[in-house]
C-alpha cells in the first residue's frame, strides 16, 4: 500500500490517544499510526511492535479525566491488530509523578496485551520521587547491572532501551552518563553496519526544544556510535506529540501519549497539559496522518499530525 | 536571668518581622512551570506554602536535599517552616529549570 486511505484518517474521533505500530520488512522499519494498522494488510515475512508512551496513570486534570480509561482503549486497539504485535515497547512515564499504586495499575492493564512481552524505559515521572527504586526492583531485572538499559535482538534487529532520566536532577534536560555510553559503545562494536537498530528511550535524543528540558544533553556521543549502521531509529516519547526528523541514516521519531497532549515547542508559554475543547478535539487531536513516501532511503515513512 | 530576656527578645523580633509578611507564613505560587517569587526573603522561623497552580505536577526540591516534597497535582500545596537564616536554592524534580530560592534573614 503505498498511499493509505485519506479519508480513514479523517474520521472523527475523540482524544484517545495514540500509539504507532511498527513494521519491519527485510530489515526496514515503516510505522503507521494504530488506526491506519487496523486497516492495514499483513506484511509477509515481517513483524510488527507497538510502541505506546506516556501512560501517566495516576493524572486526572482537564486534559483528561481517566488517563487509565483512554489508555484500555488504545490496549483494546493493540489487541484488534491483525497479525499481533510480537511486543510491545513503553518509551516511559508510565505513573504522573509515581502516584501510588499506579505501577501495579499500569502492569495490571498491560497484562492483557496480546504480545510477547513488554519492555520499559523509565521516564522521570517513574523515578523522580526515589531515585529509581521502584522502578528498578519492578523493571531492572534483566537489565544491565540492574540499572534499567537493555539491548536485545528481535529478528535481525537490534533493539537498544536506553535509561535519559535518572541523572534528571539539576541539569534541566535528560542525561544518559557515562556509564551507559561507554555500554551503548560495546553492545554495538560486534554488530555489522547492515544490522537495523532501533533505540529507544524516554526523553528525546535529539534537541526538540532544549528551553522546555526536551533534549538530552549526552545524546551526541550516544548517536557518534550509530552513524556507521546503515538503518538507525530512535524512538522517544516524553513531549506528547509526534515528531520526525530524519538525519543520514538516523531517524527520530516521538510518540503521542496515551493520557494527553502537550503543546507544539515554543507554542505556548509552557510545555503544560493541552486542555482540548470537545468540539475541537473531534477535529484537532488523536488522528494522525502517515504519508508513505517511497524512496531509497532506508526509512520510506514520515508521519505528521493534522492539524 | 538575664539569658532568659535575651531569648524572649529574640522571639519578639520573630514576630514582628514575621508579621511584615502577613504573619508567619508565606506563600509561594507555581504558575506557568514558574516559581513566583523566584527570589523570596523572609525571616526565620516563617512558613512557606507553596501552590501548584498548574494542571502539570511540579515539586519543590531542596538542591541540598534539605526538604523534598511529593508531586504536587493543581491545587495542591506543600509547607517548610524555615528555621535558620541561609539561602536555600530548590527546583522542580519534574522540570529542573524551574528553580528558586528562599533566603532566610
Amino acid at each position: 500500500m503505498d498511499r493509505l486511505d485519506r479519508r480513514g484518517f479523517l474520521s472523527c474521533m475523540a482524544w484517545t490517544g495514540s500509539a504507532l505500530v511498527w513494521t519491519s520488512t527485510a530489515g526496514v522499519l515503516s510505522s503507521r499510526t494504530i488506526r491506519a494498522a487496523e486497516a492495514a494488510d499483513p506484511v509477509p515475512g515481517g513483524f510488527s511492535f507497538v510502541q505506546i508512551s506516556d501512560t501517566h496513570i495516576g493524572f486526572k486534570g482537564q486534559a483528561n479525566s481517566d488517563a487509565a480509561a483512554t489508555l484500555q482503549q488504545l490496549i483494546d486497539r493493540v489487541n484488534a491488530l491483525k497479525p499481533a504485535p510480537a511486543f510491545v515497547l513503553h518509551t516511559g512515564d508510565q505513573t504522573h509523578g509515581q502516584k501510588p499504586g499506579a505501577f501495579d495499575t499500569l502492569a495490571e492493564m498491560l497484562k492483557s496485551v496480546k504480545a510477547e512481552r513488554v519492555f520499559y524505559v523509565p521516564g522521570e515521572h517513574d523515578v523522580f520521587l526515589d531515585g529509581g527504586k521502584e522502578y528498578l526492583s519492578r523493571y531492572g531485572k534483566g537489565t544491565v547491572g540492574e540499572r534499567g538499559w537493555q539491548s536485545f535482538d528481535y529478528k535481525g534487529t537490534h533493539f537498544v532501551g536506553l535509561v535519559n532520566v535518572l541523572k534528571y536532577k539539576g541539569e534541566g534536560v535528560g542525561a544518559l552518563g557515562q556509564d551507559q555510553i561507554e555500554w551503548l559503545e560495546k553492545d554495538l562494536a560486534p554488530l555489522a553496519a547492515s544490522t537495523p537498530i532501533v533505540v529507544f528511550a524516554h526523553v528525546p535524543l535529539w534537541a526538540v526544544y532544549p528551553q522546555w528540558g526536551w533534549t538530552t544533553e549526552d545524546a551526541e556521543r550516544a548517536l557518534a556510535g550509530l552513524k556507521r549502521f546503515g538503518s538507525v531509529t530512535v524512538l522517544n516519547g516524553h513531549i506528547h506529540q509526534v515528531l520526525t526528523k530524519v538525519e543520514g541514516n538516523v531517524r527520530f521519531h516521538t510518540a503521542m501519549s496515551t493520557a494527553f497532549p502537550q503543546p507544539a515547542p515554543g507554542a505556548a508559554p509552557s510545555p503544560g497539559p493541552m486542555k482540548i475543547p470537545e468540539t475541537e478535539a473531534r477535529r484537532m487531536i488523536g488522528v494522525t496522518q502517515a504519508t508513505f513516501v517511497q524512496g531509497t532511503e532506508p526509512l520510506a515513512v514520515v508521519d505528521s499530525i493534522l492539524g | 536571668m538575664r539569658k532568659r530576656v535575651a531569648v524572649v527578645m529574640g522571639l519578639a523580633v520573630v514576630a514582628v518581622a514575621a508579621q511584615a509578611f502577613g504573619g508567619r507564613s508565606v506563600d509561594v505560587g507555581i504558575k506557568e512551570f514558574k516559581f513566583a517569587p523566584v527570589a523570596l526573603e523572609v525571616p526565620r522561623g516563617t512558613t512557606v506554602t507553596w501552590v501548584n497552580h498548574d494542571e502539570e505536577t511540579h515539586t519543590i526540591t531542596s538542591t541540598t536535599g534539605a526538604f523534598a516534597s511529593p508531586g504536587l497535582g493543581n491545587d495542591e500545596t506543600f509547607t517548610q517552616t524555615f528555621a535558620r537564616p541561609g539561602s536555600y536554592e530548590y527546583f522542580c524534580a519534574l522540570h529542573p529549570k524551574m528553580r528558586a530560592t528562599v533566603i532566610v534573614k
